[in-house]
């Protein structure tokens, strides 16, 4: 098993109830995989996410190590 | 120079961020909050950003901007949290030495941070709320 971080942002955190946890998941599990498992159920599970692992940008078909950071980002709203 | 603040932006400091003797032309953008959506009216906006990732973001854009359109400068100061109607949620300073440069790297600076920088935006109704994306062309 991977331990790894997970941050919320937005809407993601707002369903979610919290801004991070640590959870595990299988060994190289995917990013998307992550997501699914986390968010199944949720309203949000098909939000058009992007994905970060260790502060830069990620595919969703990455895959976590022990130890990672990682985010979905829902879409942004700057400027 | 390139943030995130959760406090009113200062405008005059962003623009003395890229002063430079020998630039013919500073432009500095101001995205503001705005009082209506789709006919709706908005009484107040809540940003919410990743500082940890968005500053590095918004740096980078400004190193590309820096190799694209040499001898620019770039500044960026995004605000977070409550963000009152008519007051700048993000401020956009570049300054360059001939002034086409500086509209081009000026509105590539602004479209990058929209498309790139992990920041998110809440328009609170009278009544509710919603999280709203940014048109995606």
């Amino acid at each position: 098993m991977a331990r790894i971080k997970v941050l919320y942002f937005a809407a993601l955190r707002e369903d979610r109830g919290r801004a991070e946890e640590d959870v595990e998941v299988h060994d190289d599990s995917t990013l998307s995989e992550v997501f699914a498992k986390l968010f199944a159920g949720s309203p949000l599970m098909n939000m058009p996410i992007a994905y970060a692992r260790n502060l830069a940008y990620a595919s969703g078909s990455d895959r976590v190590e022990d130890g990672d950071e990682i985010s979905f980002l829902p879409p942004l709203g700057g400027g | 120079m390139f943030e995130i603040v959760a406090h009113a932006i200062d405008v005059a400091r962003v623009r003395r961020a890229v002063h430079d003797p020998g630039f013919g032309a500073i432009l500095v953008f101001e995205g503001v909050a705005r009082n209506n959506f789709d006919g709706r009216q908005v009484v107040q906006l809540a940003y919410e950003a990743w500082p940890e990732m968005a500053i590095p973001v918004m740096a980078e854009i400004g190193a590309e901007i820096a190799r694209r359109w040499p001898g620019t400068r770039t500044a960026i100061v995004h605000r977070t949290g409550i963000v009152a109607i008519g007051e700048p949620t993000v401020v956009i300073a570049v300054g360059t030495p001939h002034r086409a440069e500086c509209y081009a790297a000026s509105r590539h600076a602004l479209e990058e941070l929209k498309a790139r920088v992990p920041v998110w935006k809440k328009e609170i109704y009278t009544d509710g709320s919603a999280w709203k994306a940014n048109a995606t062309t």
